[in-house]
């Protein structure tokens, strides 16, 4: 953060925050856009676009194999009607963890995410830390996070360099036989559909 | 072009700091960049790789602070670079005269679909794919001056086509914007330790999206 709290000397607002305010005011006042436009964009990531959509994805798979044969074939197609606005864009990819597979997925050349199912990325995914170690070094990553996985396990690294975009499937978790796809979502994490954690177990505080 | 952007394989950088209960945003402005920079890819300002290519443009100082930082500098960049207004209206933070008209208008409330929905990337094309699933290809060693997605760490390495994703905007030639020029698109699967040498961890196996130009058949 390099002039984050330098204060400016006639005002409350630090140099970035006049630096936006100059930024809005230049698109509003040229007709590119209004403020309410702005604001709608803002809200619609803060409140309605988030990892929810992705765990009633993944909890769908666990509990419907004909939707979890779909969502690996076509995820796209799969995945539409999950959508905010009934629609998810283009170009999704689901990969299964298994026994033998843990997928990991990363953007080494920028932070490319699938916002459409997982919102906006978390700053550890557009970190240099993740984006420079997740291709060489994965397990020593996924320590950081907690994450210790079996030596046997293949690490599947998936480098979202063009707008291919993946959603990992984890692996449903043990003790869950019976349990409806709501209640699975709940155990859904963030993190375990991007391959730095797994779900939550049953019984463990969400 | 090999920038600070290309960072697969870097060290240096420290631990990945994952943070409890993250917010969407740190600050009221990340989301303010962040909408104004969607709303002028929308209304058709500049496209996402001219976007991401003026990220890159950006000196390694600059490019290595914090992401919605990136975000405003490439903001203000593009919306010079374009013609969407001018240096000394960025420096005054005020418009001094009548912008252009982006090619889809004034981007409103309405509008919000195309924000939250994205775009089709694949092209019509009338040319095979040189490659079928299975096939062994080396990623290329070139270093284009501009705009390109092959990674640094895979030029020179033989991997596996692993997927085709059809035909798609080659993004090396719409980030100069030279059009489309739609490309056949692979996923292909490298050896963790052809990549990283004889000590790289045995049970690593990573993939890129490599466009056909980027690639060239391997025994």
């Amino acid at each position: 953060m390099t002039d984050h709290d330098h204060r400016h000397a006639s005002s409350d607002l630090s140099e970035t925050e006049l630096r936006v305010r100059a930024l809005q005011t230049i698109l509003i006042d040229k007709g590119y856009t209004d403020a309410a436009a702005l604001d709608a964009i803002v809200e619609t990531y803060e409140q309605k676009i988030g990892p929810h959509i992705g765990a009633r994805v993944v909890a769908r798979a666990w509990t419907d194999p004909a939707f979890r044969k779909a969502l690996l074939s076509d995820a796209t197609a799969a995945v539409a009607p999950f959508g905010h606005g009934g629609t998810v864009g283009d170009h999704l990819v689901a990969v299964e963890n298994t026994p033998e597979r843990h997928n990991m997925v990363v953007c080494t050349l920028c932070s490319c995410y699938p916002w459409d199912v997982l919102g906006l990325p978390p700053v550890w995914y557009k970190s240099f830390a993740y984006r420079s170690r997740t291709v060489k070094e994965p397990r020593a990553v996924l320590r950081e996070f907690g994450l210790i996985l079996p030596e046997r396990i293949e690490i599947r690294v998936w480098d979202s360099t063009a707008e291919v975009r993946y959603l990992v499937l984890p692996m449903r978790p043990a003790g869950t036989e019976g349990w409806s796809e709501e209640k699975l979502a709940t155990l859904v994490t963030r993190d375990s559909m991007v391959g730095t954690g797994l779900p939550r177990s049953p019984g463990a505080r969400p | 072009m090999n920038g600070i952007h290309d960072m697969g394989g870097m060290d240096g950088f420290g631990k990945a700091e994952p943070e409890e209960n993250e917010p969407v945003f740190h600050a009221p402005w990340e989301g303010a960049v962040m909408a104004a920079t969607r709303v002028m890819g929308a209304n058709g300002g500049w496209n996402i790789d001219q976007g991401r290519y003026g990220i890159e443009l950006l000196p390694p100082e600059r490019y290595l602070t914090s992401y919605y930082h990136r975000w405003l500098a490439r903001c203000e960049w593009a919306l010079v670079a374009y013609g969407y207004a001018d240096a000394d209206e960025i420096a005054a933070g005020r418009s001094l005269r009548p912008g252009k008209t982006p090619p889809r208008g004034k981007f409103t409330v309405a509008d919000l679909g195309r924000v939250t929905r994205r775009g089709t990337f694949y092209r019509e094309t009338n040319t095979a794919a040189k490659f079928a699933v299975g096939d062994r290809v080396r990623a290329r060693n070139i270093h284009p001056k501009g705009h390109t997605r092959l990674p640094r760490y895979v030029r020179g390495h033989v991997g596996v086509v692993e997927r085709l994703h059809g035909c798609q905007v080659f993004p090396d030639s719409a980030a100069m914007g030279q059009g489309d020029n739609p490309q056949w698109l692979y996923t292909v699967r490298f050896d963790g330790r052809d990549l990283w040498g004889p000590d790289a961890d045995p049970t690593v196996v990573v993939s890129v999206e490599a466009f056909e130009p980027y690639l060239e058949a391997a025994t």
